[in-house]
């Protein structure tokens, strides 16, 4: 059956003239990439997933002792990683909303012509480019309380962005709309233009006001592909470690990523930040999959 | 309804003039029709009535107002466009309620409920209303479209194309379809196509564009009895107008294929000149004491009649003759013309020299 499938090898060619057969270099393309997953993906999650049951630390050489649910117990009981969790929640909530808000409005902007598109497009898509530990430290810079150029342009004098812990939150969440945001204009870009003019056209005949073509014509249609830009990045946005371990060490800017790490190589509980991430794990999935649910409901409307 | 006026509109897209100096009236209730080719500038001429395009040079006068730098919402007209456009997403009964609901309009929802039924069962699409557009056939997207248009009683209907995409018989029965709603509702209709069976059958007045002038407009009939030029000649009926090069002597055409002479009821042009005679197929009559004769080359029996193609060293000519008629491929016939029906036209210009 599966032979049948697959296309058969042109007797003439090279590879049929050194013996190879058909499987043959199906396995030699796809042995590779399988053995590459087991190893760095399927293994350490299987591997983790037992560690997550052990009060093991990679520091010492103490057996691993089976404890059974406990580090997840003490976990979710723990009202610091609650604490972890909700700040997570609040930085996904206020980045990703940003991101989408900035994006998209970057996006109806762009979709029309205006001189040197092209080159606009690309200067604003630069951000996204970047290293994300670059970023952490050159906005460090422009947040800076002393010399900070923000600071020197809003006139905010010595105003404490990152320092301040009300609102470092904030000072990290604007570094990641800063940055992600053009990865929202662009698949914004791809749907706005992906609408036809001749529904604009037909909506304008049919005297429609700009705000009701926007939310009948326009939003519908990107829709869809505005929601597969939200659940990139939000499932980013949960994971951030790096710019915000970069930009702040406040313990309200303590991210799930961050004081996952500081579990796992600082403290060395390996059993305890393997039960951490696995939790980490299910939640991204789940809120995944909500999305997704929620993607195909607005594509089969 | 209303008016329509075009006065000295020209409109180019970039170094590329789609339309040029064009005059146009199309009086209240008129079912105008645009006929031309692709390219010929129908559609931006139905698109700038429609104040999608801004003409420019030029007045488009509505009612007598000049509404040349009104937007479309201000103009009050419909448009119903080959591609349908209707809005994804919706149902049909969301996609006819859409006009009424935007905020130039103050529709009670009785209001809008009671006009969208009334128009779903003109267009026989009431069983369809509560349907998303996706799942419709071409033919009842094409039947929305055209109820979006009417539900709001604009002044004016543009229709660009809405038939090409259809298949024959659809094409057929919205065709009449149409026609009744324009004799119902009584407004100005404008409707663009490039098929000239569409453009004789339906118009009241057809328009020929060519290449961004407005060659003739006049009846259907005037268009096809008295063409003003070999453009329009050969722009309407099938198969089109024979055009026969010759030398207008006396009374008598003297073909140069075959150098037949043949008689011309109303000779124009001045005696002894080069003249391009134009004759419909229908007017060149099989008779076996005909003066000409030529050779068979092609049969197509279309039921009622057959159209014959006839080679005269090489100059093709149709003619259309009863289905009873019995020739054969390659057969010589002899044949003559009806004197009455000879067209002359100026084999430089093209233009008809019988009209002055």
């Amino acid at each position: 059956m599966a032979s049948q499938v697959m296309t058969n090898l042109d007797p003439k060619s090279r590879a049929a003239a050194k013996g190879l057969s058909d499987l043959t270099i199906r396995n030699l393309f796809i042995i590779p990439t399988i053995a590459f997953l087991i190893i760095f993906n399927i293994f350490p999650l299987l591997y983790s997933l037992a560690y997550s049951f052990t009060d093991f630390r990679a520091s010492t050489n103490a057996p691993a002792n089976f404890v059974g649910l406990q580090n997840y117990r003490d976990l979710l009981s723990d009202p610091f990683i609650w604490k972890n969790f909700s700040i997570t929640a609040k930085y996904v909530l206020i980045s990703v909303t940003g991101q989408v808000l900035v994006g998209f409005g970057l996006a109806m902007l762009l979709n029309r012509s205006i001189p040197a598109k092209g080159l606009i497009t690309t200067l604003l898509l630069l951000p996204m480019m970047l290293s994300m530990a670059v970023v952490g430290l050159f906005w460090k810079l422009l947040y800076d309380p002393n010399f900070g150029i923000i600071n020197y342009f809003l006139g905010l004098d010595k105003f404490e962005w990152l320092a301040d812990p009300d609102v470092a939150l904030y000072a990290i969440a604007i570094v990641d709309i800063w940055m992600w945001a053009p990865f929202v204009m662009l698949l914004s870009l791809a749907g706005l233009s992906a609408v036809p003019k001749h529904l604009y056209e037909a909506a304008e005949i049919d005297r429609a006001s700009g705000i009701y073509t926007f939310f009948r014509i326009t939003l519908p249609l990107v829709a869809p592909i505005l929601m597969i830009a939200i659940i990139f990045r939000t499932m980013e946005a949960f994971k951030t470690f790096d710019l915000a371990y970069v930009l702040s060490s406040q313990p309200t800017t303590e991210l799930i990523a961050i004081r996952l790490y500081k579990m796992a190589f600082q403290e060395w509980q390996t059993g305890m930040s393997s039960a951490f991430a696995y939790i980490v794990l299910i939640m991204v999935v789940a809120i995944t999959n909500i999305y997704v649910k929620y993607l195909n409901k607005v594509k089969a409307r | 309804m209303a008016d329509i006026a075009l006065q000295g509109i020209t409109k180019k897209f970039g170094s590329n003039t789609a339309l040029r100096d064009l005059d146009l009236e199309i009086k209240d209730g008129e079912f105008f029709v645009l006929l031309g080719q692709t390219g010929a500038g129908k559609t931006t001429t139905l698109r700038l009535i429609a104040g999608l395009e801004v003409p420019n040079s030029g007045k488009v006068i509505l009612d007598g107002h000049d509404a040349t730098n009104w937007n479309a919402a201000e103009r009050d007209v419909a448009l119903v466009l080959q591609q349908y456009s209707l809005y994804p997403r919706m149902t049909v009964r969301g996609n006819l309620e859409f006009p009424l609901k935007s905020r130039t309009q103050n529709f009670t929802a009785a209001e809008i409920k009671e006009r969208v039924d009334r128009v779903a069962e003109t267009l026989q699409i009431t069983r369809l209303l509560d349907r998303k557009v996706e799942r419709l056939s071409g033919g009842e997207m094409q039947r929305v479209s055209i109820g979006r248009a009417i539900v709001r009683q604009p002044r004016v209907f543009l229709m660009d194309e809405p038939l090409s995409a259809l298949d024959a018989n659809l094409r057929d029965v919205l065709r009449v379809e149409l026609k009744k709603l324009h004799s119902e509702l009584g407004a100005t209709f404008v409707f663009v196509t490039h098929d000239q069976v569409e453009a004789m059958s339906m118009g009241d007045k057809i328009g020929v564009l060519n290449r961004g002038r407005l060659v003739q407009v006049g009846t259907p009939s005037e268009i096809y009895a008295r063409p003003l030029n070999t453009f329009v000649a050969r722009s309407v009926g099938t198969p089109p107008m024979n055009l026969l090069d010759g030398v207008l002597k006396g009374n008598m055409a003297v073909l140069d294929a075959g150098k037949f002479s043949l008689p011309v009821a109303s000779p124009h042009g001045g005696d002894g000149n080069r003249i391009r005679f134009g004759i419909r197929p229908e007017d060149v009559v099989l008779d076996d004491n005909g003066p000409a004769s030529a050779r068979v080359f092609d049969i197509e029996n279309h039921g009622v009649i057959k159209i014959l193609t006839l080679d005269i060293d090489g100059t093709h000519l149709h003619a259309t003759v009863s289905a009873q008629t019995q020739v054969h491929i390659d057969d010589t016939v002899r044949f003559s013309w009806k004197p009455e029906k000879v067209l002359c036209f100026d084999p430089s210009s093209g233009r008809n020299l019988g009209l002055g």
